[in-house]
């Protein structure tokens, strides 16, 4: 609505945008300094480290995904080719694998489940549920399934 | 205590050498100063060509943004102590393009705050003499927190997807967008969510969260916009349930 | 040189300019409307105002208490036909504003909840915690952006009006970010630049508030009203200056000197209670409070700091849920600025410069004796503040009055003729030619802008503070006169056309001192004593001679002439300022 500007608005919609035109300095049109994000500009905080860490993480929680639903393939070919797949995931290159992959996996599960009071705002009974309340039913729920699981195991 | 501390602070001039450089000053120090009592005493003593912006010198005018040692703040209301023994080291907001020294071009903010509709909108509008649009304490309290921005665009320059996509409607503006969706007496998301609900909207936001980290007034504009996708997935699905409804 | 048309320019883009452009573009949206001003809008200092703003809502409450309040509180010099205007649209604009957005604090049934403020009889200051001028610019603002006939001129500085012939044609201003200078040409004019308190050190006042409107008002040969009343806000943090709301003893708070002792009941401004009291103790007007700390300083009854002299307001007693519900900014403030926690602690507080009663002379539709230019806001006198405006008056002021402005701009818009005089542009040519020519022309080293404010504020506080007298007032005119003369010895570091705020100092403090020479002559010229204007020579108040507003203008000669004008009195004669009773 800035009708009656004459210089570029800044607005990147503005074909006068900064990047667009006068790299020289002229009188009365200001030459504007833009920064250049660097590549590893997620090094700059950790803050940011551990974002792009959450969003590489998500990689592991594909794989695992993947793996399960391999394994159940797997399993619906009968008994021998289930010992076959299971003595390859013994090896220790698998296990090293695994075991990066269950890092990552955690990492990803605790950094999201910290974040979810941001997603969800729940009332109940007219008041606010605070945020400890949502990430602690969150922990609550991953705790209790896994112990149904191991209970289902170790039962067996 | 030192008796003074050092500053280096950004500084570009875009009719001389072209490329910014960091010139550093010595300013007195006091415990009870902020940064901004520093550039100011340079200000008035030391160099007049330093430029910056600055006005109600309580946090609540949002003009003072800058970036101190890394972390964007409201110079106002940063002390110089916990920076001992410095350099401290003084630079504009990122992610605005410079117009010189440490003042930005706040311009892409002010259009995209108009384009997210920050008023109310209501299909037939009440004259003041009918009085008040009732509302309780709990139904202000549903927007209270977003309504608490004071544009500083702190959030803008610690988005880092608003620096690589400057498109991004980005953190405040979503926030405002929002303060005005939840707010009982407006009627106007169906006409917001046409500029939410686009990819420049909050779906360009990967959810870094420093938005909410770094706002002085405790906005939460993170919380804002995922509770907006949330939402607005929510809506797709029920219109594809409902026939006839649109999202 | 550039020009841009409008239809209205409104100069100051805070409350009362956001107000007034809105009027116009309701009144009539053919017309266009710019607003030009110094800092984005939602930096104007309307943004620091606290406490509330006031207006009948209660069944209570009835439009002649509101009337009685202000007259009474701004020790009768208030127009009295205007505060009856203001008070009966104070309610209909404040629930225009409702309706805008203005998150208004709310009654558990959903109706405007009020709350007791200083001078006031009864509960009629609406408030949004602690941050009502926040958040009523911000809805101010956010609604201006709906409107398709307002534009708006973000940091653009305006430099002076153009008059001529006894009508305004609009004004010259430099955009910042260029350092263009563009004559903005418009058929009426609304200055809402707010007051000057930056003529004094020690302020609550943003650094924007240089008095800006009254200065052009000035120099374009408008009187200046009632400049000599400068509000001291009673409860100012020392050091920073920063405001903490009257709002706090409207909840209950109380003011205390070094021994813990309540010492306003020493002034004859009732006797202590628990709870407050309308118009009695705390709650008493910010004019008598104020003075009462001179009191308690010259006893010896005051805090020593390393700020100086302080008393103590102490709100503990109010718990940490009021506290955090009602004056969460009050608790920010206190942690961030002064490094403690007033749950558990008590405020340091002075008085410092909070606003100023005077301004530009308007009617009662901001129309100034100049054809085509208007005044709203803080900038304006219209006059419903006196002597002594009340708190939570004067956010109420600025939308009724810039409203009305607003209005009365678009009505006599037809009148200005459809092309400014060649005089008028020979006026920007020349502002153009002594700003790019001489100011920003490198010259050998003079003197810095900063000395010559900051000597004129140190006068400004010495000789025309909460008490003054001929000597020292004489005092502080030489040395206006003397500064004035070393201006022209001033020069910039700075020569660039980017975004330079050394020029834009320059040009503020030359506005200071005129505003502060209207203050200096209109105080001098004022021989009683009435509500914030103290004279040591002349304590009481004296209705023979001064039950009149101070008219102070330049003289063709370039010197301050000030006369006096009655007041209008409708329905409360004159009487004894009463509190505490």
């Amino acid at each position: 609505m800035k009708s009656q500007a004459r210089i570029p608005t800044g607005r990147i919609s503005d074909p006068g945008y900064p990047q667009a035109s006068n790299p020289e300095y002229t009188r009365h049109h200001p030459r504007w300094y833009r920064r250049h994000m660097p590549i590893f500009w997620w090094l700059r905080k950790f803050a940011y480290t551990k974002f792009i860490l959450r969003e590489l993480t998500s990689q592991p929680v594909m794989y695992a995904t993947l793996f399960l639903l391999g394994k159940v393939w797997v399993l619906s070919r009968g008994p021998e080719a289930y010992e076959i797949f299971v003595q390859w995931l013994s090896h220790p290159a698998f296990l090293a694998f695994h075991a990066l992959v269950l890092v990552g996996l955690l990492f990803h599960t605790v950094t999201w489940l910290n974040l979810t009071p941001k997603a969800l705002v729940l009332r109940v009974a007219g008041r606010k549920v605070p945020g400890w309340a949502i990430v602690g039913a969150h922990y609550g729920a991953w705790l209790g399934l896994s112990g149904v699981i191991l209970w289902i195991l170790a039962g067996r | 205590m030192p008796d003074t501390v050092k500053l280096e602070v950004f500084r570009y001039r875009p009719e001389g050498e072209g490329e910014p450089l960091y010139e550093t000053f010595e300013v007195p120090y006091r415990d009870e100063w902020m940064v901004l009592d520093a550039l100011n005493q340079i200000k008035d003593h030391q160099d007049g060509t330093l430029s910056y912006r600055w006005a109600c010198r309580m946090g609540v005018c949002g003009s003072c943004g800058m970036t101190v040692n890394g972390e964007p703040v409201l110079t106002c209301a940063t002390y110089l102590e916990p920076f001992l023994p410095g350099p401290i080291r003084v630079e504009p907001l990122h992610g605005f393009p410079v117009i010189r020294d440490l003042v930005g071009d706040l311009e892409d903010f002010v259009g995209k705050l108009q384009r997210v509709k920050p008023w109310i909108i209501r299909e037939e509008e009440r004259s003041p003499s009918e009085g008040e649009y009732l509302q309780t304490p709990e139904e202000m309290d549903a927007y209270k927190r977003y309504s608490m921005c004071i544009n500083c665009m702190l959030c803008y320059a610690a988005c880092p997807i608003y620096e690589l996509e400057p498109g991004f409607i980005g953190p405040a503006a979503i926030a405002l967008a929002q303060r005005y969706n939840l707010d009982s007496r407006d009627e106007g998301a169906r006409e917001r969510h046409e500029v939410l609900a686009e990819h420049e909207g909050v779906w360009s936001c990967t959810f870094v969260g420093e938005c909410s980290i770094v706002c002085p007034k405790d906005v939460d504009p993170a919380g804002a916009i995922q509770r907006y996708k949330v939402d607005a997935t929510l809506d797709f699905f029920r219109s594809l349930v409902t026939p006839g409804r649109s999202p | 040189m550039e020009t841009v048309h409008h239809d209205v320019l409104v100069i100051g883009g805070g409350g009362a300019g956001l107000r007034a452009a809105i009027a116009v573009a309701e009144a009539d949206p053919r017309l266009t409307v710019g607003v030009a001003s110094k800092v984005y809008p939602m930096r104007s200092h309307t943004v620091s105002a606290e406490g509330g703003a006031a207006a009948v809502i209660r069944p209570d409450d009835s439009l002649d208490e509101h009337a009685y309040d202000t007259i009474s509180g701004g020790d009768w010099l208030c127009d009295q036909d205007a505060v009856e205007v203001f008070v009966q649209e104070a309610p209909e604009e404040m629930l225009r504003l409702e309706h805008w957005g203005c998150p208004w604090g709310r009654n558990p049934d959903g109706r405007i909840a009020t709350r007791p403020f200083g001078g006031m009889k009864l509960e009629r200051t609406w408030y949004a915690a602690d941050k009502t001028g926040f958040h009523l610019l911000h809805t101010l603002y956010q609604t201006s952006l709906r409107f398709p006939s307002i534009s708006f001129h973000d940091e653009w500085f305006v430099v002076d009006l153009l008059v001529d012939k006894g009508r305004c044609h609009g004004a010259v201003a430099i955009e910042l970010a260029s350092g263009k200078i563009v004559a903005l040409i418009a058929r009426s004019v609304v200055l809402c630049t707010g007051g000057g308190g930056r003529i004094y050190p020690f302020t609550t006042n943003a650094n924007i508030k240089t008095g800006d409107g009254m200065a052009f008002a000035y120099r374009a040969g408008v009187p200046l009203k009632d400049m000599e009343f400068i509000q001291y806000h009673p409860t100012g943090l020392p050091f920073t200056g920063i405001l903490i709301t009257e709002a706090t003893r409207g909840e209950g708070g109380w003011l205390v000197n070094k021994d813990g002792y309540r010492y306003l009941q020493d002034y004859d401004l009732g006797t202590p209670e628990p709870k407050p009291v309308k118009r009695s103790m705390e709650l008493g007007p910010r004019d008598r409070l104020s003075q009462a700390f001179v009191g308690e300083e010259e006893k010896g009854r005051t805090v020593t700091t390393q700020w100086g002299e302080v008393v103590h307001l102490d709100i503990r007693h109010l718990g940490e849920k009021l506290i955090d519900e009602r004056l969460p900014f009050v608790r920010e403030l206190c942690r961030k600025y002064q490094k403690i926690d007033p749950v558990r602690e008590l405020i340091p507080v002075r008085p410092v410069v909070h606003y100023m009663m005077g301004g530009v002379h308007t009617d009662i539709d901001g129309a100034t004796p100049v054809a085509g230019l208007f005044a709203a806001g803080e900038v304006a006198c219209v006059s419903i503040n006196g002597a002594n405006r009340l708190g939570s008056n004067s956010l109420t002021e600025l939308l009724v009055f810039g409203a009305r402005a607003g209005r009365r701009a678009v009505r006599e818009a037809g009148d200005a003729p459809d092309r400014p005089p060649d005089a008028a542009l020979t006026q920007a040519l020349d502002m153009e030619r002594q700003i790019h020519g001489n100011l920003l022309r490198p010259a050998e080293k003079g003197e810095r802008v900063a000395t010559i404010r900051e000597e004129m504020q140190t006068s400004l506080e010495a000789h025309a503070g909460i008490y003054r007298e001929e000597e020292g007032l004489t005092t502080a005119r030489d040395k206006l006169q003397e500064l004035r003369d070393r201006m022209a010895g001033v020069t910039l570091d700075d020569t660039s056309l980017t975004f330079n705020t050394e020029l834009l100092h320059y040009l503020e403090v030359r506005n200071l001192l005129d505003v502060a020479e209207a203050v200096v002559h209109s105080a001098l010229n004022r021989e009683e004593s009435r509500g914030s204007h103290q004279r040591r020579d002349f304590p009481e108040r004296n209705d023979d001679r001064f039950l009149a507003h101070s008219l102070v203008r330049r003289s063709v000669e370039g010197e301050p002439e000030v006369e006096l004008l009655p007041v209008t009195i409708t329905r409360w004669e004159p009487a004894e300022r009463v509190y505490g009773k």
